[in-house]
C-alpha cells in the first residue's frame, strides 16, 4: 500500500490512504439515501459498516420489536430522522386484544438521551402517550417534523404541548389517529408571530375546535401548504380559510357543508357561489379530501379545481351516482382516487372513461353485511381495467366478482404493484361460472410482473396458492382470509416466495406441516401473522426451538378455554424476527414460546 | 376451521371473555355493547359493529345497544374502525336530504332540490330563480306574489296544490312532495289572495 501517495489534504495535513478511502465512500454514500441499499453497503466489511452508521440520518424500523432503542442509538450516532412502526396490521381489525403492547415510552425515553439533534419523527401503529409527546417537545429542540399513523393514546393535551413548544414545527401531521378529548385548545398554543408550518392535518381529531385561533393561525403560516381540518368546521368557515391560505397544493375539507349549530347567515346558494370563488382561486390545488357529512349540493362548487387535481379522497362522502359522475367528468389528470362503493358500476365507468392517469384506486364500502350482489362488481372492475392501463395500485371491496374481470385487469394494467382485492362474501366463487377465484389471481400474480403486495379473497383452492408460489417471484406482503383447502396452499407460498416479508393470514386450514416448510424463509421476513388457522402450540414451540432470532408469539382469545389446558389449537400466532430476546414488556395473556 | 364470533346472542362470556377496549376501561368488561349505524342516505340498512367499537362508541358517546340481527366475523371485512365510525349522521334521525322534484311550466324537463339546504322561504326562492332563470317576486300574504308572472306552488300531503310561503318553513318542509313553477294566468289566478 506505500505506492499510495497521500495527494489530499485536510487541514494541512496529509491524510492517511485508509481516511482518503472513508472520505471517497462517504461521497458514495450521500447518493445511496435508500435503507436497503445501505444495509447492503453496512454488510461488506467492519470499516464500511462503521462509515455507513456515522453517516446514516435517518432509520426506518419496521417492528418496534426486532431491535432495542439502545441497540440503534449504539450503531448509528447522527441520527435525524426516526420512523417507527409497531402492531402488525391485522390490529386495525380488532384481532389484536389492546395492550398488546408497542408502546412508544420506551423509545422516546432513549432517543431523547441519544439524539438531541432530532428533528422528524414518524410513528405508525403505536401507543402514544401526553407524556411522550412532552419528552418528544421538551427535548428535541430543532424539532421539525411529527406524523403519527394509526396511533392512539395522547389527546388534545399531547398536541398543545407539541404545538407551543416546538418552535421549529413544519410538519404536524395526524392520520387516523384516536386522540382523545382533554378540552385542550391545542390550536391557540402555537405561538404568536409567523410560523414555519408547511403541513398541519387533523381531521383525525374528533373534538371541536377554536376555529378563531385558527383562522388566526393560518394566517401567519406563510408557508403553509397542506391542510386537512376536522369536521367540526364548517363550509363557511372553510371558505374564510381557503381565501386566507390561496396557496394551498393539499386541502381536507372538514364538514362539507354548513354546521347546525353554527349560524351559517348565507343563503344556501350564495354560499355555494363563494365556495367556488374560492376553490378557483386556489390555483395550486392537486389534492383533495375530507368532504365529511357532506350537502350534496355544494359539490359542484369543487368544479373549478378539478381540471389541476391529482389526487380526490370522496371515501367519507356519501353522494349519488350522478353527482359523482359530474365531479370525476371534469378530473382529468388524476392520479389517485378513493371513493366509496355507492358511486356503483356506473361510477366506475365514468373514472374509467376520464381518469387516464390514474395510478392508484382504492373503493371502500358504504355496507360492510355480507350480501348477495352489491353496487360495484366485476363490471366495474372491467372497464377500470380496460380504461385506466396505468394502474399501479388498486383496492376493491364488493360483494362479487368473476376470474374474467380479473383476468382483464392482470392483462390491461401489467404496471400493477399493489393487487388487493376483497370479495366481502367469504368463500364466494366467480358469480357467472361458479368457479373458485383462482385463475384470476393466478393471472395477477403471472402477469403482472412488478407486483409486490397481493391480497386475496373470494373461494379459493390450494391451486390458488400454487400461482402464487409459482409466479410470485417480487411478492413482499401477502394477506389471506378464509381461503386454501390444505397446508399445500401455505406451503406453496413459503417454498415459492423468496421475497416474502409480511405474510398474514385468518382464518384458512394451514396447520404445523405447512408451518414447518417455511422454517427457512422466517428470519427473513420481517413477520408472519396466522389467526384462527390450523397450528399448534406443539407446531409453533417446534419453530421458536428451531429457529434462532425468531419470536413466536401465541394468544388464545378464551384463556380459559372451553377445550381446557387440551386445547392445543392456537388462536393467534404472531412470529416476528428480532435481534433481542423476548421483549419484557409482553401482556399476561401473551405466550412467547 | 370455523372463525370464531366473539358476539354469539344471548351468551356471556364474561367472565373469561377478553374484551376489547382502551387500557383502564372497566365498563367494557360489564357488558356487551353492539352499535347500529344506519346509513345517511339509503333506506337505512344497519351495518353493526362489533365490541371492539366500544372504545370508539363510548367516546362518542351515541352507540345503542340492540341485538345483532346476524352474527358478524370479528375484523371482517378489513375496514379500519376510524373508517366505520365515519358514517354515522350526527344526528338522530336516519333520512338526510328532503329532495322533491321542481317543475316549470314550459320547461322541458324537471329538476330535483334538496330542502334540508335551504335556511327558509326566501332561500329557497332566491336558489329556484337562479335555477329557472327567472325572477318570482315577492311574496306578500294578501295578494301571493307579486311583481311576476311566475308562482311558486307545491302539492302537500293530501294532494292539493298550495302557494309556496303561506305556512311556517318546518311545516312547509314536511308537507310538501313536489314544487311546480305556474307561469301566465293560473299563476295571476293565484295570486289574487284568494
Amino acid at each position: 500500500m506505500s505506492d499510495l501517495t497521500p495527494t489530499t489534504l485536510r487541514n494541512n495535513v496529509p491524510l492517511s490512504p485508509d481516511e482518503v478511502l472513508e472520505i471517497a465512500l462517504e461521497s458514495v454514500l450521500e447518493f445511496l439515501p435508500c435503507q436497503r441499499d445501505r444495509n447492503a453497503f453496512s454488510l461488506v466489511n467492519k470499516s464500511w459498516n462503521r462509515i455507513e452508521a456515522e453517516t446514516r440520518f435517518e432509520v426506518v424500523i419496521g417492528n418496534c420489536y426486532s431491535i432495542s432503542p439502545q441497540r440503534v442509538v449504539n450503531r448509528f450516532k447522527a441520527i435525524k430522522s426516526v420512523v417507527l412502526k409497531g402492531k402488525p396490521r391485522f390490529a386495525d381489525f380488532s384481532l389484536l386484544p389492546p395492550d398488546w403492547g408497542a408502546r412508544f415510552s420506551p423509545w422516546v425515553v432513549v432517543l431523547s438521551g441519544a439524539y438531541r439533534g432530532l428533528e422528524k419523527l414518524c410513528l405508525k401503529r403505536m401507543y402514544v402517550s401526553n407524556d411522550d409527546l412532552v419528552v418528544v417537545a421538551n427535548t428535541f429542540v430543532g424539532f421539525k417534523e411529527i406524523r403519527l399513523v394509526c396511533c392512539e393514546g395522547f389527546g388534545t393535551s399531547g398536541l398543545a404541548v407539541l404545538a407551543g413548544k416546538c418552535r421549529q414545527l413544519r410538519v404536524l401531521e395526524l392520520i387516523e389517529d384516536e386522540v382523545a378529548d382533554d378540552e385542550e385548545d391545542w390550536i391557540s398554543f402555537f405561538p404568536g408571530g409567523a410560523t414555519c408550518l408547511e403541513s398541519l392535518m387533523f381531521d383525525c381529531v374528533e373534538c371541536p375546535l377554536n376555529f378563531n385561533a385558527l383562522e388566526k393561525l393560518v394566517a401567519r403560516s406563510p408557508s403553509l401548504k397542506k391542510l386537512r381540518v376536522n369536521r367540526y368546521v364548517s363550509l363557511g368557515q372553510l371558505r374564510h380559510l381557503m381565501i386566507i391560505a390561496p396557496q394551498l397544493t393539499h386541502l381536507g375539507t372538514g364538514s362539507y357543508g354548513p354546521l347546525e349549530d353554527l349560524e351559517d347567515p348565507l343563503p344556501a346558494n350564495e354560499l355555494r357561489d363563494h365556495v367556488s370563488s374560492a376553490f378557483a382561486a386556489s390555483k395550486s390545488l392537486v389534492c383533495l379530501s375530507g368532504f365529511r357529512e357532506i350537502v350534496p349540493y355544494f359539490l359542484p362548487a369543487v368544479y373549478p379545481v378539478c381540471a389541476n387535481l391529482t389526487s380526490l379522497n370522496l371515501s367519507y362522502a356519501n353522494i349519488l351516482v350522478e353527482e359523482f359522475k359530474q365531479v370525476i367528468s371534469h378530473c382529468h389528470k388524476l392520479q389517485i382516487l378513493w371513493v366509496l362503493d355507492l358511486i356503483s358500476d356506473g361510477g366506475l365507468v365514468a373514472v374509467a372513461a376520464t381518469c387516464k392517469d390514474l395510478q392508484e384506486l382504492r373503493v371502500f364500502p358504504m355496507d360492510t353485511i355480507e350480501d348477495n350482489a352489491g353496487p360495484v362488481s366485476d363490471v366495474g372492475l372491467h372497464a377500470i381495467a380496460e380504461g385506466c392501463k396505468k394502474l399501479q395500485s388498486i383496492l376493491f371491496f364488493c360483494q362479487q366478482m368473476t376470474n374474467a374481470a380479473v383476468i382483464s385487469m392482470s392483462i390491461n394494467c401489467p404496471d400493477l404493484i399493489v393487487f388487493r382485492l376483497c370479495i366481502i362474501g367469504r368463500y364466494r366463487p366467480d358469480h357467472s361460472t361458479g368457479e373458485p377465484m383462482d385463475e384470476g389471481f393466478g393471472a395477477i400474480v403471472k402477469n403482472c410482473k412488478k407486483l409486490t403486495r397481493l391480497a386475496v379473497s373470494g373461494l379459493l383452492t390450494d391451486r390458488a396458492f400454487s400461482y402464487i408460489g409459482q409466479y410470485g417471484k417480487l411478492l413482499r406482503t401477502l394477506s389471506v382470509a378464509f381461503a386454501g383447502d390444505s397446508d399445500m396452499g401455505l406451503t406453496y407460498v413459503l417454498e415459492g416466495c423468496p421475497k416474502l416479508e409480511k405474510l398474514e393470514i385468518r382464518d384458512s386450514p394451514f396447520g404445523d406441516i405447512a408451518l414447518r416448510s417455511g422454517m427457512h424463509q422466517y428470519h427473513n421476513m420481517r413477520f408472519l401473522w396466522m389467526s384462527t388457522c390450523k397450528v399448534t402450540r406443539q407446531g409453533c414451540r417446534e419453530i421458536a426451538r428451531q429457529i434462532p432470532g425468531v419470536i413466536v408469539e401465541i394468544f388464545n382469545w378464551n384463556q380459559v378455554g372451553e377445550e381446557g389446558e387440551n386445547s392445543d389449537l392456537v388462536d393467534t400466532l404472531y412470529m416476528y424476527r428480532s435481534l433481542e430476546g423476548p421483549r419484557a414488556d409482553a401482556p399476561r395473556f401473551v405466550n412467547i414460546l | 376451521m370455523e372463525s370464531i364470533n366473539i358476539q354469539e346472542e344471548g351468551l356471556n362470556l364474561k367472565a373469561t371473555e377478553l374484551r376489547l377496549g382502551l387500557p383502564g376501561r372497566d365498563e367494557t368488561e360489564k357488558e356487551t355493547i353492539f352499535s347500529f349505524k344506519n346509513n345517511k342516505r339509503a333506506a337505512p340498512k344497519s351495518t353493526e359493529d362489533n365490541e371492539s367499537e366500544a372504545n370508539s362508541d363510548a367516546k362518542h358517546g351515541d352507540h345503542e345497544a340492540a341485538p345483532a340481527a346476524k352474527a358478524q366475523i370479528v375484523g371482517w371485512p378489513p375496514i379500519r374502525s376510524y373508517r366505520k365510525n365515519n358514517f354515522p349522521p350526527k344526528k338522530a334521525e336516519a333520512e338526510f336530504g328532503i329532495y322533491v322534484k321542481v317543475s316549470m311550466d314550459g320547461a322541458p324537463y324537471l329538476r330535483k332540490i334538496d330542502l334540508k339546504v335551504y335556511n327558509g322561504y326566501a332561500d329557497l326562492l332566491r336558489a329556484l330563480e337562479s335555477m329557472f332563470k327567472l325572477s318570482i317576486g315577492y311574496y306578500s300574504e294578501r295578494e301571493g306574489y307579486k311583481g311576476s308572472e311566475y308562482a311558486p306552488t307545491y302539492e302537500d300531503k293530501d294532494g292539493d296544490w298550495m302557494l309556496v310561503g303561506d305556512v311556517p318553513w318546518d311545516m312547509f318542509m314536511s308537507s310538501c312532495k313536489r314544487l311546480r313553477i305556474m307561469k301566465g294566468s293560473e299563476a295571476r289566478g293565484l295570486g289574487c289572495g284568494v
